[in-house]
């Protein structure tokens, strides 16, 4: 396990987060807001596939080396950090990864140059209630001669309304819950029977549920083999999920920081309120949080990287961890800037309302934790 | 000697391994017992015959001490040679000789006094120059085995005109007129401390460490060997199980392995969580450091932390033992649970010595995150 960054990967950090602050800062993310985007933002897209930012663990070759998850962490952090709303976790980390594991040779020639180039954007739809739950999918595939007809529902899509192809976990057999039985489809956004209807949601990222009415996909449609969807979807989820972690570590350093910025600046009794011991104690304490969950988004990336055997435990501390620090620091920046918290023209609000997106997705820090207990045998 | 290449340390490697299969006795391959520790010093006693002679053969050696210079009676080892020596005696999983350097010498802290606790620099033990000596008058307290220490290592104020500036570091034997030490029974029903008297104690002018009213110095620079090393090591003292093994056996678990309460599995497995994250903290932080990386002031930070997980730990040990954890001394309780129950209340200390939590983040939010002082 490696804490320390590559040469490279440090400059692509860099350069990650100069790009988020300098073009991505969280006002611009209010204007897209204002101007009723919805989280659409092509002119963004089309920046991230100039910097290369897309194929950032797709090597240029069949065996090239790449940044590794770890480099593809550090943009997810820098983007994280000013809450900007782009593709990359669900195409750059999802789909690249869904393909990587599961696709056919002829799907990974196809697709991964595709992605790298930031020609095409993936949507990873899964849930189909209000809470994660990987296995519980009804959305039916059923055999159709040549390939496969689907039909559900599916809530909550991040990206899916601006996407142009959807990963749908789809069940081929037995019931909702069931870890066998589930298969991945690639299905275009466009495709007849397809309904994408645009949600707006609090973080202003928007997000979309989708229902698939008499869907008809070719065979070759599948992501590895039918039925045994999981092997693939499970290391795909905690990939999603350390990947998230990364971004809710940059949200929780900025508001961190905002938060710190304003106890050294805003003066009450005539005193700096950063001076008083109850404010400093709590800054403190979220501090030595922040460093904790620093180091398991980095053991957990690293993990991903070296392939280790211990990473589905190690994306459900990243994750858990990163759940409750960002909810802690995001709560605090608003307390502690006071009636300017409050406010909308003020970010602190900002980052609460992500906070709460980050931690629906892929599993909240309370499902973690239950899977945590579960891997160490309690 | 020095090992300027990969060959020439897997030598010493070699070397090492063979001298440790030789000399490290098969009993100290063995998990430390409490009784068996080996504390040194004037009245070290040995309760099993074979602690003295591994002592004796690696302090010889040096390697009680391995990289301090050989002319002060280290080992006079490289930094990779030292790691190399920890990895071999990790290997055969020897233990720790003992807590001092050549086993001839037990020393003591003396910091705290009744009226110096978290100001510390408050302290108020006089040190008078009597031309040809020092006079030392005062009382410390928390004083770690004073009772059966040689000599104290000790802060004393030198000058009562101003604060830390008139602090001096001194050294002297316990057994100096003067000098009183008793124990103070603590609630778990042990006395690792005790209250230090001193009336009229003389100590000779050259036993001043460092320069007069220069104290605070050294002492500051200590304490965080201390919190680092409290960090590093943990509070030691766990348990033979841990709290979960504890509560599966007691409480249950339903057919799919579960434990039956659930809000304590969820406890539970937000300290293992915890447990994890600090270890991967220090992992990290090491890494950084040897790539040359600023670390800060991590001393403080994980000895903030350090103490939370350990009792955190502790307060889980005694819920999962339920009764089974209640008992004090005797028949009726399992051996484990007796020692579980003696640190639990031996771990509340862990967030008051060595700076109290409180203190360390004073330290965190001054030093590290640069908040102001409150004016």
């Amino acid at each position: 396990m490696s804490f320390v960054l590559t040469e490279d990967q440090e400059m692509l950090r860099e350069t990650a987060m100069a790009f988020a602050r300098d073009e991505l800062s969280v006002n611009h993310l209010r204007a897209l807001r204002d101007a009723g985007a919805n989280g659409k933002d092509a002119k963004t897209r089309q920046k991230l596939a100039e910097l290369g930012f897309f194929g950032v663990i797709i090597p240029d070759e069949p065996g090239a080396e790449t940044f590794g998850l770890t480099g593809l962490g550090q943009i997810l952090e820098a983007q994280g950090r000013t809450l900007a709303a782009t593709p990359l976790l669900q195409t750059a980390l999802i789909a690249a990864s869904a393909f990587q594991l599961g696709g056919s040779p002829a799907q990974q020639a196809e697709w991964l140059p595709k992605i790298a180039a930031g020609e095409v954007t993936f949507a990873l739809a899964l849930d189909e209630s209000a809470h994660f739950s990987p296995y519980s999918v009804s959305t039916e595939a059923e055999r159709n001669g040549q390939g496969y007809t689907i039909n559900g529902m599916k809530k909550y899509v991040p990206d899916a309304h601006h996407a142009d192809t959807l990963i749908v976990v789809a069940r081929t057999f037995g019931d909702s819950g069931d870890r066998h039985g589930l298969s991945l489809f690639l299905v275009p956004a466009n495709a007849k029977g397809v309904t994408i209807s645009e949600l707006k949601t609090v973080d202003s990222h928007g997000a979309a549920h989708v229902t698939f009415d008499d869907v008809v996909v070719s065979e070759g449609a599948l992501i590895g083999p039918a039925d045994q969807g999981a092997d693939i979807l499970d290391p795909v989820l905690d990939r999603a999920a350390i990947g998230m972690a990364a971004e809710m570590l940059g949200s929780a350093q900025a508001a961190f920081d905002m938060t710190l910025e304003y106890l050294n600046n805003r003066k009450q009794f005539g005193q700096l309120i950063g001076s008083f011991q109850a404010l400093q104690h709590r800054a403190a304490k979220m501090f030595v949080e922040l460093e904790m969950t620093r180091s398991c988004v980095a053991a957990a990336l690293s993990a991903a990287d070296e392939g280790k055997a211990d990473l589905a435990e190690l994306a459900s501390l990243a994750k858990a961890k990163a759940g409750e620090l960002v909810h802690l620091v995001s709560n605090e920046c608003v307390q502690m800037h006071g009636g300017i918290g409050m406010t909308d023209a003020a970010e602190p609000g900002f980052y609460m309302k992500r906070a709460r997106v980050q931690e629906a997705l892929y599993g909240s820090a309370s499902w973690h934790r239950d899977r945590y207990a579960r891997l160490a045998g309690f | 000697m020095a090992y300027d290449n990969a060959e020439q340390l897997e030598e010493f490697r070699l070397e090492t391994r063979k001298w440790l299969e030789a000399n490290c006795p098969p009993s100290m391959r063995t998990p430390m017992v409490d009784d068996e520790v080996v504390w040194g010093g004037r009245n070290a006693t040995f309760k099993n015959p074979d602690s003295k002679v591994w002592l004796d053969r690696m302090a010889e050696k040096g390697w009680t001490a391995p990289e301090w210079p050989k002319e002060y009676g280290g080992g006079g080892l490289t930094r990779a040679e030292a790691r190399v020596l920890e990895q071999e005696l990790r290997r055969i999983k020897a233990r720790a000789p003992l807590f001092s350097f050549k086993g001839k010498t037990r020393w003591c802290q003396g910091y705290s006094e009744p009226g110096a606790g978290s100001d510390l620099a408050g302290l108020q033990t006089r040190c008078e120059d009597k031309g040809d000596h020092y006079l030392i008058n005062g009382q410390k307290v928390w004083t770690s085995y004073a009772d059966k220490a040689d000599w104290i290592f000790c802060l004393v104020r030198t000058d009562t005109s101003t604060k830390h500036e008139g602090i001096s570091f001194i050294l002297f034997d316990m057994k100096s007129p003067g000098v009183e030490a008793r124990p103070i029974q603590l609630i778990s029903g042990e006395s690792p401390f005790c209250e230090t008297f001193f009336t009229d104690v003389k100590v000779p002018k050259d036993q001043l460490v460092g320069r007069l009213n220069g104290g605070w110095e050294i002492a500051k620079r200590l304490l965080q060997f201390e919190r680092s090393s409290i960090s590093s090591s943990g509070f030691g003292g766990t348990g033979s199980l841990s709290p979960e093994e504890y509560a599966k056996q007691l409480i249950g678990t339903d057919e799919s392995g579960r434990l039956l309460d659930g809000d304590l599995r969820g406890r539970l497995a937000d300290h293992r969580m915890y447990a994890k994250a600090f270890a991967l903290t220090v992992q990290r932080q090491t890494e950084q450091a040897k790539a040359g990386q600023a670390v800060g002031h991590t001393a403080s930070i994980l000895k903030y932390g350090a103490a939370k997980m350990n009792q955190d730990r502790h307060e889980l040990l005694i819920e999962a033992l339920g009764t089974e954890g209640l008992g004090w001394a005797g028949e009726g309780f399992d051996k484990g649970a007796l020692r579980v129950t003696r640190q639990w209340l031996r771990s509340k200390g862990n967030s008051i010595e060595g700076g109290t939590s409180e203190i360390n983040l004073n330290v965190i939010a001054k030093r590290v995150l640069g908040l102001k002082e409150h004016q």
